[in-house]
């Protein structure tokens, strides 16, 4: 890999609730190189969003990042104070795409200097300057310079997402976490989103964590693929490797479960009973209660995680010795 | 389009439609109507026919806006319909319901199909009983205050099926079971909000079912599901439809799950249908400009499609169904149309017909009909 830009290692975001501890990041690490895309997949409820504000420190209360290191360009994150983390790190080294945000945007200002104002305070930039720039970054983004002037609601749902990823864009950040980036969008437009992020990463070089349930957007754009289920990364690896050769019962399922428009019509796998509830997990392999190959330790035992093919780990007692 | 030439009507079609339209009045203000401007319309539905055989399931596949609600709610009644037909095929049941009730339904083929765009509000309700809704939103669509025994009691209160507790507490019980929420007594005192998603869709699917309908409009039933439990809902949705002898009108804008549930398949755009036909037919062999974007659009879990651009054959965005291109509403977006010079003028003019290009496959676009 190249240079490694991010290097999560046993992060733990917890919310404390008056239901108990809701463990929804649990133990989770990964590295993200320069210029790299990694597509975390899961379920609603998987944790997969919120480790998406783990990285950015803006877990919502009653959340907490417990415990765990987030290196960033060789600096840990979670210790920096808030001020230097905001000046430093937040939207200018990492910046994100909320899920929804396109409807967020404030509609009683142009989106442009809703762009410009990110600019002006990061930045310094004039109000002048930062327009400019605001116009500049549209350009980025396939859209007419001129919609700086444009409002929220002249804007259709595709031309909104685009403001949004401009808005990460603006301090050009090394790495973007795009948190279902395409989700409300119709299928031609989810396409057209999906080629700008390609398109733009590739120019930028910068690096992508994208979140999703889809696992065919993941395809789309992700070198490494990372699954999440119940709070823990079950499986990660290289696309090709995760495509084509899955492990972890649940990836098998995940993938088997996506109807396919242009292969041969198959039965549909799906993954019967609910996912589990956060607060009391159940013990050992949290999946085991829906799995089908489940066995003896599962119940017990945690599984490690074990590497079972150069670069490809994943966590089941189906291929760890005990 | 007004075209029935291309249906075929017969007495196994349960439903369908003819010149179809459905338009909303957009609100006027005051200045344009002392300025005398003409009335807009929103014009979601505008002149479909397609026709659905009993057994059927037709799945209605679009993006946002492009009417496959609007066009599954008026077969509903509800909505008011602007023009054309909606042709229903009463059973005999229902026939005797409204004899006895002094009603003459407008019968407007020779297989004894009733318009539906005609019937009077207070005849609606027996027809109820035959047609049902499967919504979108689980967590939009039952009441939070209500516990699921209330909840599918409800329509047999209305209906007066079932005259004792015990007999309506039968029915529903055996129609939990139907759907897989088992045991039933676990689930009848429990309220929406005990249950996941995909058990809150099945309570929905119960209370559709729960009258016995014959022809199911099912909204979007897996839109709002993780990906992981859409299949368990589509293979119920089969199953309940071979137990049952159900006919859907499946309303979808993913054409990968239309493809694994639907025998037929229309495709629309800005309201109305530009190809139809058998659902292989459609997918495999794609004829209008429009579709074959549709279709390039959809990303498959392969790892190697990272390596390139996807490839989407479309320009621009959808117009508003306020102000609808003239001709061909999709040639302002249609490549087609730049490869093909000599269609200038027409696309942009005149409305393609329906033109059938091989048996069961129908498509509206210049590139096929005669000109």
């Amino acid at each position: 890999m190249s240079e490694v830009i991010l290097d999560v290692q046993g992060l733990k975001t917890y919310f404390y609730t008056s239901k108990g501890i809701v463990k929804a990041v649990d133990n989770v690490s990964f590295k993200v190189g320069r210029g790299e895309v990694l597509g975390i997949a899961g379920e609603s409820g998987s944790g997969k969003s919120t480790l998406g504000f783990s990285l950015i420190r803006l877990v919502p209360p009653p959340g907490r990042i417990v415990d765990g290191r987030v290196i960033f360009m060789g600096e840990d994150i979670l210790k920096m104070p808030e001020e230097e983390f905001r000046t430093k790190v937040r939207w200018k080294g990492i910046s994100m795409v909320f899920q929804g945000a396109m409807n967020a945007l404030n509609p009683v200002y142009t989106v442009g200097a809703q762009i410009a104002e990110v600019l002006m305070l990061h930045k310094g930039l004039s109000k002048k300057e930062a327009l400019e720039e605001a116009a500049n970054l549209l350009k980025m983004v396939g859209l007419d310079p001129r919609r700086v002037r444009s409002y929220p609601h002249e804007l259709s749902g595709g031309m909104k997402q685009r403001v949004v990823i401009a808005m990460a864009l603006a301090l050009r950040p090394s790495l973007v976490i795009a948190d279902e980036p395409t989700t409300a969008l119709d299928v031609v437009v989810q396409a057209q989103i999906m080629n700008l992020l390609k398109r733009l990463q590739r120019e930028l070089k910068m690096s992508i964590i994208l979140i999703t349930h889809d696992m065919s957007l993941i395809a789309e754009i992700a070198d490494k693929v990372a699954i999440m289920y119940a709070g823990k990364i079950v499986e990660i690896g290289s696309s090709d490797r995760v495509f084509n050769n899955p492990l972890h019962p649940y990836t098998r399922a995940l993938i088997n479960s996506i109807p396919s428009l242009r292969k041969e019509l198959k039965k549909l796998e799906f993954i019967p009973g609910v996912p589990p509830d956060l607060i009391q997990p159940p013990p050992g392999c949290r999946f085991h209660p829906r799995c089908k190959y489940a066995f003896e330790p599962c119940n017990k035992e945690e599984p490690p995680m074990v590497e079972v093919e150069p670069g490809h780990y994943v966590s089941c007692w189906l291929y760890a010795k005990r | 389009m007004g075209q029935p030439g291309f249906m075929n009507i017969d007495s196994n079609t349960i439903l369908f439609a003819r010149d179809l339209k459905v338009w909303f009045p957009v609100r006027r203000g005051l200045t344009d109507i002392l300025a005398k401007r003409p009335p807009l319309y929103v014009r979601a539905v505008d002149g479909i026919s397609f026709d659905v055989k009993q057994g059927d399931v037709f799945a209605l596949v679009g993006e946002s806006g492009c009417g496959k609600t609007t066009t599954g709610k008026s077969v509903l009644m509800l909505y008011e319909i602007t023009g054309g037909q909606v042709g229903y095929k009463p059973s005999q049941e229902l026939m005797e319901t409204y004899s006895k009730l002094g009603f003459k339904p407008e019968v407007i083929t020779e297989f004894g199909h009733i318009n539906l765009a005609k019937i009077p509000r207070k005849y609606q309700r027996p027809l109820r009983k035959e047609i049902q809704m499967i919504w979108q939103d689980p967590y939009g669509s039952l009441n939070p205050r209500l516990t699921i025994f209330e909840i599918l009691e409800e329509p047999l209160i209305i209906h007066k099926y079932g005259f004792t507790r015990s007999d309506r507490y039968d029915m529903i019980y055996r129609a939990l079971e139907l759907v897989k929420l088992t045991p039933p007594e676990d689930f009848m005192n429990r309220y929406p909000h005990m249950l996941s998603g995909g058990q809150r869709q099945r309570v929905v699917i119960a209370r559709a079912l729960i009258l016995n309908p014959r022809f199911i409009v099912a909204d979007e039933p897996v839109s709002m599901l993780d990906v992981s439990i859409r299949a368990e809902i589509i293979e119920l949705l089969m199953e309940l439809k071979q137990k049952l002898n159900l006919t859907y009108l499946f309303i979808t804008h993913d054409i990968a799950i239309a493809r694994y549930i639907a025998n037929k398949i229309a495709i629309m755009y800005l309201g109305k249908i530009v190809e139809m036909g058998e659902t292989e037919k459609v997918i495999k062999n794609p004829l209008h400009p429009y579709t074959r974007a549709l279709i390039s659009a959809v990303p498959e879990p392969d790892p190697s499609n990272r390596l390139k651009m996807r490839e989407v054959p479309i320009k621009g965005e959808v117009p508003s169904a306020i102000h609808i291109p003239p001709g061909c509403r999709f040639h302002p977006r249609c490549v087609a149309l730049d490869e093909h010079s000599e269609l200038r003028g027409l696309c942009d003019k005149s409305e393609p017909p329906m033109v059938e290009v091989e048996p069961g496959h129908y498509v509206s676009c210049w590139l096929y009909a005669k000109r």
